[in-house]
């Protein structure tokens, strides 16, 4: 590290904790919400965005006396950006949250800046385990992958499913998707019978899903980014593996509602354990897809859905503090936050600051034309269980 | 033995695959010898013409290829004589500076238009699925590709070895001022090389649509590809980027079936062991320039 970027960064610091002094009675109170939108990622951050703006729309912008103003900034999913903006952010917009954080690098590379400033840092999407042990000032209102790939790989053992051949993008969350999966199918007495980790970066799923097919699986477990579902499931109704009676399993992302009616009848049958779909049965969600469809032309999905509470949550806290900006009382407010969300129940875990929810267990069917996640079992408040054991 | 059989064909349609997406840029590179590496994004032009036709305005798929190639051809042929013909003579580095750019610029003006996540394009039934043929599955997807493919490369090779434009091309490249004495145009030869080396890239990213995915990276995820298999074939011929397209395509197929966690580094183990076999590629002139 050079003289000049120790320099940069004690000013950094100095300056980020200047911004921490509480002292000014603010009439704005404002939210500095990262987000991918642009890049691969880009379609996560559009959804949070667009979720944000429907709540305020719909909320009013003003809370406890405070008037509330988002500034968003576009990362790409680049860590070294987030943690850039982050800092722009906290130390010159003064900011009172950061929130967004499209993917697990970009929530951690913020995490040591929350904690550094007491601001409190919502998770809207990332949905690794690891992220709220990182910081005391980060809340998550999306999901952990623990959280549905335990639940599927409990269902499958029970339901007449014996042997699976598993096929995971080679990232950390597809580590993480068939760790989970697996402790969880193989206690349940299910048997791994093919593991197949694809590069991240893969062109043709054809020799892998040929693989699949010849050692004969009950189900695949699949987990790949969002967007390659689409590629994966055309591929396996070509390859025949639907006809072979080979079922497609795993956690909701691969089916999200913004890309199902893309997959085509392929994708039909396909169980998924999540924690969101746009086809939910209560008022409260049929009132926010409407709103939603209404103002921004299409489906909402699950990453939606982390946005619109996360930006909740912020009015909840504030509310409950009055509208102070404290770091440490706004997190005291969230902590046991308990509402009705779109996606059913949720309550924000005391211990942890992680979403605690219930988790459906969906078939993708035909509903009026087009293609749905029909919940058919629900595993109530399903805490993450991938925290680190203490 | 069948899915031998299977992973050779799955290997074949790959390779092919490949080779119409890339000889495009041989030709550039080899016969032009200019270093394009906005190839790919003639690619994602042709593959999203494709998309908005058959998506959005109902044509047919296959009345949508041709006008893949023949858009992707003409947006090369604007290109070329705007832009790309001012740096013929500038340093590898320029062109490379300049290709790079325009790639990048390609890819936010698709994500711009079209959005960044992945799009498909319909296909009509028949075109789905696989078919038993003595016990070996046969997608009949690509069995399309391999013949489209396979015509194109005969036709390609026969173009460029026994018309009257393959000669003057090849004149005009082996000593561009010679073939001027003698009456050949050289920059109109050039143009008509480069738009159809674009088109055969437009059809190309029509047809990978299906099998390797839509979206604004197109141009910067397969462009490793692409120079993979010009390196590994040589560019002074098509012979060579077509062995080269197969080996590679039979090669990643069948590594990522048999060793599924070796398989991403099968391709390029290939290609190093060629290269210092035979370091001008497969089919290369040992230093021709």
């Amino acid at each position: 590290m050079s003289i000049r970027s120790q320099i940069l960064l004690a000013a950094g610091s100095v300056a980020a904790m200047l911004a921490l002094a509480p002292a000014y009675a603010q009439e704005t109170v404002k939210i500095g919400l990262i987000l991918p939108m642009t890049g691969g990622q880009a379609s996560t951050g559009k959804q949070i965005d667009n979720a944000v703006k429907l709540y305020m729309q719909q909320n009013g912008d003003t809370v406890a006396g405070k008037k509330i103003e988002v500034i968003l900034k576009d990362d790409g999913a680049v860590p070294d950006n987030t943690k850039r903006l982050a800092q722009e952010l906290i130390v010159n917009e003064k900011v009172n949250f950061i929130a967004g954080f499209g993917v697990t690098p970009a929530a951690l590379a913020a995490a040591p800046l929350a904690t550094q400033a007491k601001i409190p840092e919502i998770v809207m999407a990332a949905g690794t385990s690891i992220i709220t042990e990182r910081s005391p000032y980060i809340v998550r209102t999306s999901f952990t992958l623990a959280q549905s790939c335990t639940i599927i790989g409990d269902w499958a053992a029970k339901n007449g499913i014996k042997k699976v051949a598993t096929l995971t993008s080679d990232y950390a969350p597809g580590n993480d998707a068939l760790n989970f999966f697996k402790q969880n199918f193989t206690a349940g007495g299910g048997e791994i019978v093919e593991e197949v980790k694809v590069p991240l970066q893969n062109p043709d799923f054809a020799p892998f899903l040929q693989r699949m097919k010849d050692s004969k699986p009950d189900a695949v477990f699949v987990f790949v980014p969002a967007g390659q579902g689409g590629s994966f499931m055309k591929q396996y109704a070509e390859r025949g593996l639907d006809k072979a009676g080979i079922k497609v399993i795993g956690p909701g992302d691969v089916m999200d509602d913004d890309l199902l009616n893309g997959m085509g009848d392929a994708a039909l049958g396909t169980v998924t354990a999540h924690l969101y779909s746009a086809a939910h049965p209560s008022a409260a969600n049929k009132e926010f897809v409407a709103a939603y469809k209404k103002a921004f032309g299409q489906r909402p999905g699950f990453m939606a859905v982390g946005g619109y509470d996360g930006i909740r949550l912020i009015y909840e806290a504030l509310k409950k503090t009055g509208g102070k900006t404290d770091g440490d009382a706004l997190i005291a407010a969230m902590k046991g936050a308990k509402w009705e969300s779109p996606r059913g129940p949720i309550m924000i875990d005391p211990e942890t600051r992680d979403i605690v929810q219930n988790i459906y267990i969906r078939k993708v069917e035909k509903v009026d034309g087009e293609l749905y996640n029909v919940e058919f079992a629900t595993f109530e408040a399903v805490k993450d269980s991938g925290k680190t054991k203490k | 033995m069948t899915t031998l059989f299977t992973i050779l064909f799955d290997g074949v349609a790959y390779g092919m695959l490949l080779f119409v997406l890339a000889c495009g840029l041989a030709v550039t590179l080899g016969l032009m010898n200019f270093v394009n590496l906005a190839h790919g994004a003639f690619a994602m032009t042709g593959g999203y013409i494709c998309a908005v036709l058959v998506n959005s305005s109902g044509w047919p798929f296959f009345a949508a290829l041709p006008l893949a190639f023949v858009t992707a051809a003409l947006i090369g042929v604007a290109l070329e004589r705007t832009l790309y013909r001012h740096l013929y003579t500038r340093s590898h580095l320029d062109q490379v500076l300049f290709t790079i750019g325009l790639t990048f610029m390609s890819v936010a003006a698709v994500d711009y238009i079209m959005g960044s996540s992945r799009i498909f394009i319909k296909l009509p039934a028949a075109l789905e699925g696989q078919f038993d043929f003595f016990g070996v599955g046969i997608g009949r997807y690509r069995l399309m590709i391999i013949v489209i493919c396979g015509l194109l490369t005969v036709a390609l090779q026969l173009i460029l070895a026994k018309t009257r434009f393959g000669s003057r091309l090849r004149a005009a490249v082996d000593d561009p001022r010679a073939a001027s004495g003698l009456g050949i145009n050289v920059p109109q030869v050039f143009a008509f090389t480069f738009a159809f080396g674009c088109g055969l890239a437009g059809l190309g990213g029509a047809l990978s649509a299906e099998i390797l995915g839509l979206d604004p990276y197109f141009p910067l995820k397969f462009m490793i590809y692409f120079l993979i298999v010009v390196t590994v074939g040589g560019s002074s011929s098509i012979t060579g980027p077509f062995l080269a397209s197969l080996l590679l395509g039979i090669g990643d197929v069948a590594g990522k079936y048999y060793v599924p966690k070796m398989g991403p580094f099968v391709i390029y183990t290939i290609m190093i062991v060629i290269l210092i076999w035979r370091p001008n590629g497969l089919f290369g002139r040992a230093a021709a320039r």
